[in-house]
C-alpha cells in the first residue's frame, strides 16, 4: 500500500509524519535532535529511505546528519573514529568552508562586509545519486556532496555571479531554493535572498543571475536591477522544467524560459507578499501560494489562514479555506513549508510558525491538521512511497 | 587519563555520558585537550572551535581549577587537578537563555 512521509524540520527538532494513501490517520516521529534548530530535512528520489538534516544552532553551530533507513536511525557522516586518505580523522561533514579567496559582499547599509558561514538552510539530494546532494547555506553560497554528506565543496562560480552586490535579506543571506532539472542533469536553479534568481547550464562551473523583469521599486535603487531582488521561493513542476513560479517579496513571478525572462502574475492575490510556492504534482498549470500581510506584520490578511490556488499558471486565484482557521489566526507560513506529494490525488501539505501541519489529500479544496502544537516549523517536505 | 565534561547537547551527538576520559599526552594543554576530544569524537569537530581557524565558539567557554580559561591561548597548561584526574576540564555551553 502506498503512503506518504512528511518530514518536518522545527526550531526544537525535527518530526517525521506518515500515512498511508487515505492520508487521514498519522503516525508521529520525533522529536529527533530535540533542542536543535531543522531549518530541512529532505530524502533523495533515488533512494526514499536516504534522508539528510540540516541541525544547527547558536552555540555549537551546523550538523548535518544522515539516515539510511528513513529516518528511524541517523548519524553523523564520517563522524564516527574513521580515517580519511590523509590518516586524519574525517568529521567533516560539518566544515563549509568557502573556496579562495572569502570576498565580501553588501550590508544592509550598502557597505561591504566579508562572507561568513552560519548555517545550511537546504538540503537537495541528486535526482539519481543518493550520496550527491546540495546544500544552500547562508551566508549564501552552494555546497556540494559527493560522499553522502561526509565532505563538503564549494562551488564558487555562483558567488562570481557579482556576489559583492547579493545583500541580506531579514532572515540572513541565505541560498533557500534548489532546483535540479530533471532533463538536463547540468541545470540548476538556485534562489537567495536578496540577491536574486541564478541558474547554471554547466553542472554549477559557472552561474548567471536570471532577474529579467523582476520589479523591486522599493528596495532597490534601480528597480530592474539585475541582482539584489528579495526573491523568496520558487517552483518548478519536472514535466515543464523551463517554467519557473516564484514567490518574491513583492509579487509572485513567471518565466516560461527557464528564467531568461520574468512576468507578474499576482493577480487577484488579496496581498503580494508571502514565502513559499508550490505546483501541483499532476497539473503543471496550477500553483499554491500563501499570501501574508506585508513584509512589516508577516501574518495573513485578516487574520484567516488562506491558500490562494490558480489553476492558470497564475493571474487568476481562489482562496482554499475549507479547514483552515478564518478568525483570529496570526501564524506565517516560511518559505520552505509547502510542499506536495505524487499520489493519484495529490496532497498538499505546509506548515506554520504556530506548530501546526496542514494536510489536504484533494489538492487544496479541503484541509486537516495533522499536529496542532509542534515548535514553529521551519520546513516540509514530502515523500511518495511506494 | 583527562576527564573532559561535555554540555548536553554535545554528549547527545558524541553518544557519550556527563564525561569523557581521554588519553593526552603531556604537556596537557587546552589545545591538546581539545586536540584529542576531536580525535577520539570526530564529529564534535566545529561544534566546540572553529575547524579551520581554531577559534573557539563565540557560546562555549572553557572552566577547569575555578577559573575561566575561555579566553587564554591554546597552549596554557591545564591545572594539576585536572591533570592528576582530580576534576575534569570542563567544556561548557555559555549561559544565553532566558
Amino acid at each position: 500500500m502506498s503512503g506518504v512521509r512528511v518530514l518536518v524540520g522545527t526550531r526544537k527538532g525535527a518530526f517525521i509524519l506518515t500515512s498511508n494513501e487515505k492520508r487521514k490517520r498519522w503516525k508521529v516521529s520525533g522529536p529527533h535532535f530535540a533542542g536543535w534548530e531543522i531549518y530541512h530535512l529532505n530524502g533523495s528520489p533515488a533512494d526514499p529511505d536516504r534522508l539528510y538534516a540540516s541541525q544547527s544552532n547558536g552555540w555549537f553551530g551546523q550538523i548535518i546528519q544522515r539516515s539510511s533507513d528513513g529516518g528511524q536511525t541517523w548519524e553523523t557522516p564520517g563522524g564516527g573514529p574513521e580515517t580519511g586518505p590523509d590518516g586524519l580523522p574525517r568529521g567533516e561533514s560539518n566544515k563549509f568552508v568557502y573556496e579562495g579567496e572569502v570576498g565580501t559582499h553588501q550590508w544592509f547599509d550598502g557597505s561591504q562586509r566579508p562572507w561568513e558561514f552560519k548555517r545550511v538552510w537546504l538540503l537537495k539530494p541528486s535526482l539519481t545519486d543518493p550520496d550527491t546532494v546540495y546544500a544552500g547555506v547562508e551566508d549564501a553560497a552552494l555546497f556540494r556532496s559527493s560522499d553522502g554528506g561526509a565532505s563538503w565543496q564549494e562551488l564558487p562560480g555562483l558567488r562570481a555571479a557579482k556576489g559583492h552586490l547579493w545583500q541580506p535579506g531579514a532572515g540572513g543571506m541565505c541560498l533557500h531554493t534548489i532546483l535540479l532539472d530533471p532533463a538536463n542533469p547540468d541545470r540548476i536553479f538556485v534562489a537567495i535572498s536578496a540577491a536574486g534568481a541564478f541558474r547554471t547550464d554547466d553542472g554549477g562551473q559557472t552561474w548567471r543571475p536570471i532577474n529579467t523583469g523582476l520589479k523591486s521599486p522599493y528596495e532597490l535603487p534601480d528597480a530592474d536591477a539585475d541582482v539584489g531582488h528579495c526573491v523568496h521561493s520558487l517552483a518548478m513542476h519536472p514535466s515543464r522544467p523551463g517554467t519557473l513560479f516564484m514567490q518574491k517579496h513583492w509579487d509572485v513571478n513567471r518565466s516560461d524560459d527557464a528564467g531568461d525572462s520574468w512576468h507578474e502574475v499576482s493577480g487577484n492575490l488579496p496581498t503580494d507578499f508571502g514565502f513559499p510556492i508550490a505546483v501541483h504534482a499532476h497539473e503543471p498549470e496550477t500553483i499554491y501560494v500563501v499570501p501574508i500581510k506585508s513584509d512589516s506584520e508577516h501574518y495573513p490578511p485578516d487574520g484567516q489562514l488562506r491558500v490562494y490556488r490558480s489553476r492558470s499558471g497564475g493571474n487568476e486565484w481562489e482562496a482554499l479555506t475549507k479547514g483552515l482557521p478564518q478568525k483570529d489566526c496570526y501564524v506565517n507560513v516560511l518559505r520552505s513549508a509547502l510542499a506536495v506529494d505524487t499520489l493519484e490525488s495529490c496532497g498538499v501539505y505546509f506548515g506554520t510558525t504556530g506548530g501546526q501541519v496542514y494536510v489536504s489529500a484533494d489538492s487544496g479544496d479541503s484541509w486537516s491538521a495533522i499536529v496542532h502544537d509542534l515548535p514553529p516549523v521551519l520546513s516540509v517536505e514530502v515523500q511518495t512511497l511506494p | 587519563m583527562i576527564r573532559v565534561a561535555l554540555p548536553y547537547h554535545l554528549r547527545n551527538l558524541a553518544h557519550v555520558g556527563k564525561e569523557v576520559e581521554l588519553h593526552v599526552d603531556a604537556p596537557i594543554t587546552i589545545g591538546a585537550v581539545l586536540d584529542a576530544v576531536e580525535d577520539r569524537y570526530p564529529m564534535l569537530r566545529g561544534t566546540i572551535r572553529d575547524h579551520v581557524t581554531h577559534q573557539r565558539r563565540d557560546f562555549i567557554r572553557f572552566f577547569a581549577g575555578g577559573q575561566d580559561l575561555s579566553h587564554q591561548p591554546p597552549d596554557t597548561p591545564l591545572p594539576a587537578s585536572v591533570v592528576k584526574g582530580e576534576e575534569p576540564f570542563r567544556v561548557v555551553g555559555a549561559m544565553a537563555g532566558g
